[in-house]
This record gives C-alpha cells, sequence and structure tokens, in this order.
C-alpha cells in the first residue's frame, strides 16, 4: 500500500473519531472557562445521544425522512442546555461540590436514559434508526488529488466540529461576552466589583456547556452507534475532558488534541497494515493513544494552566 | 471490612438453614422424575435465571435464556414467576445477590447467563450445596454447577464457507472484541473455513480489545475494507455495531461489503442497506431448554461441561442467510456441516489447531 493509500484511509477515520470528541471538548471549555468543572460531560453526552436517537426514531415515523437526525441535533442539544441544570443549579447557587456532583450526574444520566427508554419502547434498547447521518465523498471536493483525503468517506457533522472550534475560540477571546466568561472563572470578585453578574455568566457557560455536550452525544449516536443503549457512551466524556486539558482550555488547542487523539486512534488500527509500523507488537499499537497522551501531557505542551477559580464556588463578598 | 464478613457470614448461616429443607426438596424430586415418564411430570420443578446487565431484552444471549427457560415453561405447564422467573441485574454488583435470593427460594436450578457471572456462581454454589446452578459461556469448577458451553469454532467455520466462496475480492476479514480463548474459537473457526473452500484467500484479523466501542467498530472495519476486504466477520458484541455502521455508509456510497453477524441473526442490524450477508448463530435457547429437561428427570449434568455444537442445535447459521448466499453455496455449507457432525472435519478452536488443520489442508 503507497503512502497516499494509507493517508486516504488514516485521515477519514481519524476525522470520525475526533469530531465527538472536539465537540464535548468544547463544551467542557465553556464550563471550565465560567469556573465550573464539569466532571458532568460524560453523562451530558448520554441524554445526548438517547435523545438524538428518541428523536431521530420519532421524526422518521412522523416521516420527516434524511431530516431527522439533523433536526435531533439541534433538540438534543436544547436537551442537554436543560439537563446540565443539574449541575448549574447546585453547583451555583447552592455552593455544591462540583466534583462529586458531576460525578452523581453522571451516573443519573445513565439510569435515566435507561428509564426514558424502557418506559417508550417495553425494552432495555432503542431500535436502529432508519436515517443516520451517512460518511460521504463531498462533490467536487473529492476529486481533487491528495487534498482528497479530507472529504472523502467522511461525515458532514465533521466540518461542522471544526467550523465550530474557530466560532468558540472567537467568541470565547474576541467578544465582550468572552472575556466577561473568562474572568468570571479567573477571579469573580474582580469581575463582580466590575459590575459582571457572575451568576448570570457561570450559568451561562454551563448551559452553553449542556448544549455542546448533548450535540456531541447525538452525533455520536447518530453516526456512529445509530442506536441508545446503556453501553452507547462509555468514556467519551471523560476522554473529551482530557482533550480539553490537552488543549490547554483553548477551543483551538482543544481541536488539535481532538484530532491528534483521532489519529493515534486511526494509526493504531490501521498501523499493521503499514510497512514499518507492522512490526510492532499490536498490544503496544493499542496503547499508542494513551502512552502518546501521557507523553505529550508530561512535557511537550507545557503546563497546563486551569483557569485560576475554577471548581471554588463564588461567595458574594467572600475574601 | 467488619460489615462484609458480617454480611457473608450472615448468608452463609442462612445458607446452612437453608440446605436441609433443600436437601428433602430435591430428593423428592429426584423420585418423581424417576417414576413419571417423559417431561409431564413438572410437580414442583422450578428454574430461574440471572440475567447480566444486558438484561432480558438485550437482543442477545440473555434473551435467547429466557425464550428458552419460557419455552420449557410453557412445555410443562409453569406459571411464570412461580415455575420459572428471572432476575435482572443492573450492575455487576447485583449477580450475587440475585442469586443468593432465588437460591433461598428453593430454585431447582438457576442460571447464571454470561461468562461475567464465573466467580458469583461458583460463590453462591458453594454457600448453597444443594441447589443447582449452571453457568452459560463458562466453565465452573464445582459438584452443583453444571457449565454450558458452546462449539462457536462449528458454527464459525459454516459462515467461513460462506465468506470464503462469497468475496469477490478474495480479501476477508474478523473482527474480534477481546482476544481471549472464548473468541479465538470463533476466529480459528472462521478462518478454518474460509481456507477450506478458499485456500488462496487472505484473511485480516483484529482485535479491538473491547467489547463496547462502536468507535473502535467503525474506525478497524473502515481500514479493512478500505484496505481491500469485501466481507467482515465480527465476534465484538457493541463493538460490532460500528461495524455494521462502516459497512451500510459504504454501501450506501455505491461499494459492495457485507458483514457476518454473530450470536444471533442479525439481519435487523444490517437494514436499511441490507449488509448483513449471515450470521453466526448460538441457541442459547436450546442450551437452558435442554439442561432444564435433563435436571427436571433427575439428570442434572453437575459438575460437567456439556458443549451445544451442531450436532445438537446449538450453534448454526441464520434461517435469513438464505436471503444474499446462493443456493449453491448454501449446498456446500450442507456439506461441511454434515462432515463435522459426523467427525470426519474437525473445526479447530485454538490457534495450535488451526495449525493443524491447514496441514491437513494441503
Amino acid at each position: 500500500m503507497s503512502f497516499l493509500e494509507v493517508l486516504y484511509i488514516v485521515v477519514p477515520v481519524a476525522l470520525a473519531y475526533a469530531t465527538p470528541l472536539i465537540i464535548a471538548a468544547l463544551g467542557g471549555i465553556f464550563s471550565e472557562r465560567s469556573g465550573v468543572v464539569n466532571i458532568a460531560l460524560e453523562g451530558i453526552m448520554v441524554i445526548g445521544a438517547a435523545t438524538g436517537i428518541i428523536t431521530t426514531l420519532t421524526l422518521t415515523n412522523m416521516g420527516l425522512g434524511g431530516l431527522s437526525p439533523w433536526i435531533a441535533l439541534l433538540v438534543a442539544m436544547v436537551v442537554g442546555a436543560l439537563f446540565s441544570l443539574f449541575l448549574a443549579v447546585p453547583a451555583i447557587l447552592w455552593r455544591a461540590d462540583q466534583t462529586v456532583l458531576g460525578v452523581a450526574i453522571n451516573m443519573l444520566a445513565v439510569g435515566l436514559a435507561i428509564f426514558v427508554v424502557r418506559v417508550l419502547y417495553n425494552k432495555g434498547q432503542t431500535d436502529f434508526i432508519q436515517y443516520r447521518i451517512a460518511k460521504e465523498n463531498v462533490p467536487i471536493l473529492s476529486d481533487i488529488p491528495v487534498l482528497r483525503m479530507f472529504f472523502i468517506n467522511v461525515q458532514y457533522t465533521s466540518f461542522i466540529a471544526i467550523a465550530l472550534a474557530f466560532v468558540v475560540w472567537f467568541v470565547i477571546f474576541k467578544t465582550p461576552f468572552g472575556l466577561r466568561l473568562r474572568s468570571v472563572g479567573e477571579h469573580p470578585m474582580a469581575a463582580d466589583t466590575m459590575g459582571i453578574n457572575v451568576t448570570k455568566m457561570r450559568f451561562m457557560g454551563v448551559m452553553l456547556s449542556g448544549a455542546f455536550g448533548g450535540l456531541a452525544g447525538a452525533v455520536y449516536a447518530v453516526t456512529v452507534t445509530t442506536n441508545f443503549s446503556g453501553t452507547t457512551i462509555v468514556g467519551q466524556g471523560f476522554l473529551a475532558i482530557a482533550a480539553m486539558i490537552f488543549g490547554k482550555w483553548n477551543p483551538l488547542g482543544a481541536l488539535g488534541a481532538g484530532l491528534f487523539f483521532g489519529f493515534a486512534q486511526a494509526l493504531s488500527i490501521i498501523g499493521s497494515n503499514l510497512p514499518v509500523i507492522n512490526n510492532v507488537p499490536q498490544v503496544l499499537l493499542l496503547i499508542a493513544p494513551y502512552a502518546l497522551t501521557i507523553l505529550a501531557l508530561a512535557g511537550v505542551v507545557g503546563r497546563a494552566d486551569a483557569p485560576k477559580s475554577v471548581g471554588i464556588p463564588y461567595i458574594k463578598g467572600k475574601r | 471490612m467488619m460489615n462484609k464478613k458480617k454480611t457473608i457470614l450472615s448468608a452463609l448461616a442462612a445458607g446452612l438453614t437453608l440446605s436441609t429443607v433443600l436437601a428433602a426438596c430435591g430428593g423428592d424430586d429426584n423420585e418423581g422424575a424417576s417414576n413419571g415418564e417423559g417431561g409431564g411430570e413438572a410437580g414442583d420443578f422450578k428454574v430461574a435465571m440471572v440475567t447480566d446487565t444486558g438484561g432480558v431484552d438485550d437482543k442477545s444471549f440473555n434473551q435467547s435464556a429466557w425464550e428458552g427457560l419460557t419455552k420449557f415453561g410453557e412445555d410443562n405447564n409453569l406459571t411464570e414467576n412461580e415455575g420459572f422467573k428471572y432476575l435482572q441485574s443492573s450492575k455487576q454488583a447485583d449477580y450475587q445477590p440475585n442469586l443468593q435470593q432465588l437460591a433461598r427460594d428453593n430454585f431447582n436450578l438457576i442460571y447464571g447467563i454470561g461468562f461475567l457471572m464465573a466467580e458469583d456462581i461458583q460463590t453462591v454454589a458453594e454457600q448453597f450445596p444443594d441447589n443447582n446452578f449452571a453457568i452459560v459461556d463458562m466453565v465452573v469448577d464445582a459438584p452443583n454447577v453444571a457449565s454450558i458451553t458452546f462449539k462457536e469454532q462449528e458454527g464459525s467455520f459454516l459462515v467461513g464457507v460462506i465468506a470464503g466462496l462469497s468475496t469477490e475480492s478474495n480479501k476477508v476479514g474478523f473482527i474480534g472484541g477481546v482476544e481471549s480463548d472464548l473468541i479465538k474459537k470463533f476466529e480459528n473457526g472462521f478462518k478454518a473455513g474460509v481456507m477450506a473452500v478458499n485456500p488462496d484467500a487472505t484473511i485480516d484479523v483484529k482485535y479491538a480489545e473491547d467489547f463496547n466501542s462502536a468507535e473502535k467498530g467503525t474506525a478497524i472495519a473502515s481500514g479493512m475494507y478500505g484496505a481491500g476486504s469485501d466481507i467482515i466477520y465480527h465476534a465484538a458484541g457493541g463493538t460490532g455495531v460500528g461495524v455494521f455502521t462502516e459497512a451500510k455508509n459504504r454501501k450506501k456510497n455505491g461499494e459492495q461489503v457485507w458483514v457476518i453477524g454473530v450470536d444471533r441473526d442479525q439481519y435487523e442490524e444490517g437494514l436499511p442497506e441490507d449488509v448483513t450477508l449471515t450470521s453466526m448463530v448460538k441457541r442459547v435457547d436450546t442450551a437452558t431448554y435442554e439442561v432444564s429437561k435433563q435436571t427436571m428427570d433427575g439428570n442434572f449434568p453437575g459438575g460437567e461441561i456439556i458443549e451445544f455444537g451442531l450436532k445438537d442445535d446449538g450453534v448454526g447459521i441464520a434461517e435469513t442467510s438464505d436471503n444474499h448466499v446462493s443456493d449453491e453455496i448454501l449446498a456446500k455449507v450442507d456439506e461441511y456441516r454434515q462432515q463435522l457432525i459426523d467427525g470426519e472435519l474437525t473445526a479447530p478452536a485454538t490457534d495450535a489447531e488451526f495449525e493443524e488443520f491447514m496441514k491437513s489442508v494441503k
């Protein structure tokens, strides 16, 4: 197999793998930049995946056809944002411990999702959806030599994820809203004295996080599994948190980290078809993504600086 | 720690007290069975199962096991929840209490479905030495436990024959969940089946090292299809869902690719693009039905390993296979089935056996 042929396989796999990770990591950034730890990303993704599938099934029944998974993505964003209130209200208003809360929400999410599926369909997992967001060859662009590696066998959601990374970067670093969001995460009291409503900003951060997390879960469900069960989302949310930290709480960093995870994963899978790598034992290839991550976190990207006040509830007037 | 010890002690005590009562029951049953002919004499025979976390409607082996018990119950005029019942486990920690509860409720035969329950069956079987237990897909060494296993290599051999004869690119793939003795049976049986009919074919084997990672499934399948395989056999549980997704996407874009399903007829998974070529079916229902019947007749195979193969209708190919597989190929499959049943041919289960097999082919 030639090098180019290898790339034609590796790049689409990496993009597909990275897509939900990037979106969820962007969600994590909104929440943590505002000062609220979001371990609950995993649970929010579960809810998003369940919503995505249930909505798609329902809309397909109503006759919306190929449009149903796309509408389902929007519905999952709304439901994800609402579900994140389970984190926002206790964490921001009642000053609960955010990490413990996140863990609890993750447990709640799986139970709740399965319960709803049981009530609706009277069984433990949903049927497979008829219309999913499929991998496609982008017209015209997929005919360009070499560059076509980015446009063959690709889901449009991958492009959406990459575009979102730039949009979120712009929002967080170039708009007044972003400045306020970052300020309440770094030094909420200073922000408060400047007249910024810390509670409101943090609510927005967490709910945006919920919307992105819901979208990520739904994207995963309608592109990869095409049904929902208790094991649809297992660990992707945590991997997204790792990507967020790896990317130093920067949207473009998260984009890079997500793609890096994707490539490491793709390489571990395609590796045995490559000339040099096929001499490496398979177990080493399988641990490669995680080993590379540890290496990267340990030195290559330098220190990962979290927002100063992340995880600390803001109490007005307290020094 | 103290608490845990106490619970175990009290469970033991309860077990001991009950065992005297149960011993009497067991004796009665055996007598009743030896007197009465056939399965009509159900008497007070009670059978139950504990599902693993997949639940009783997992479209897989839990559901299949329960179908076997339901049929057994109906055939013997047992009422649900009294004569036959199931307890659902929502997490791994539920296995042991569920098994204990059924043992205390005097069920004569209690199934643990799935290899994850092996340790718990072992523990509970020691606590309740007078109850009979059975485990599916795993071997537990205890005098009151029957271990039900399947000759997956035989069913896999048959789907291998189909793959070997159906492939147009002369390249097929196998995707396993976690590399283990169990999944090796699928792999080696499949490889042998392909090689038996098409010695020139290339077989690409890969393990995801995960049973629940659909994205790894899509990724590996994408790699295999990309490198030229046109049929992939998966023995990878939830990871296999991703294999189906990838195949459907490719077929939608005009590529002619297929998936071979596992454990049950996975025709439905292949829709709407219809990518399921055939499935290797494991008849857990046959197994639970048979073992229940034997036990009721007083022949509980305690301490034994019972292997269900082609001969016992324990494994096979899906009924929907004729949708995409030609009659010619199916006739060939029947030939091999007969050879396997007659013992003229042995499907290899381990790597060593596969090498032996290859020597005999060449």
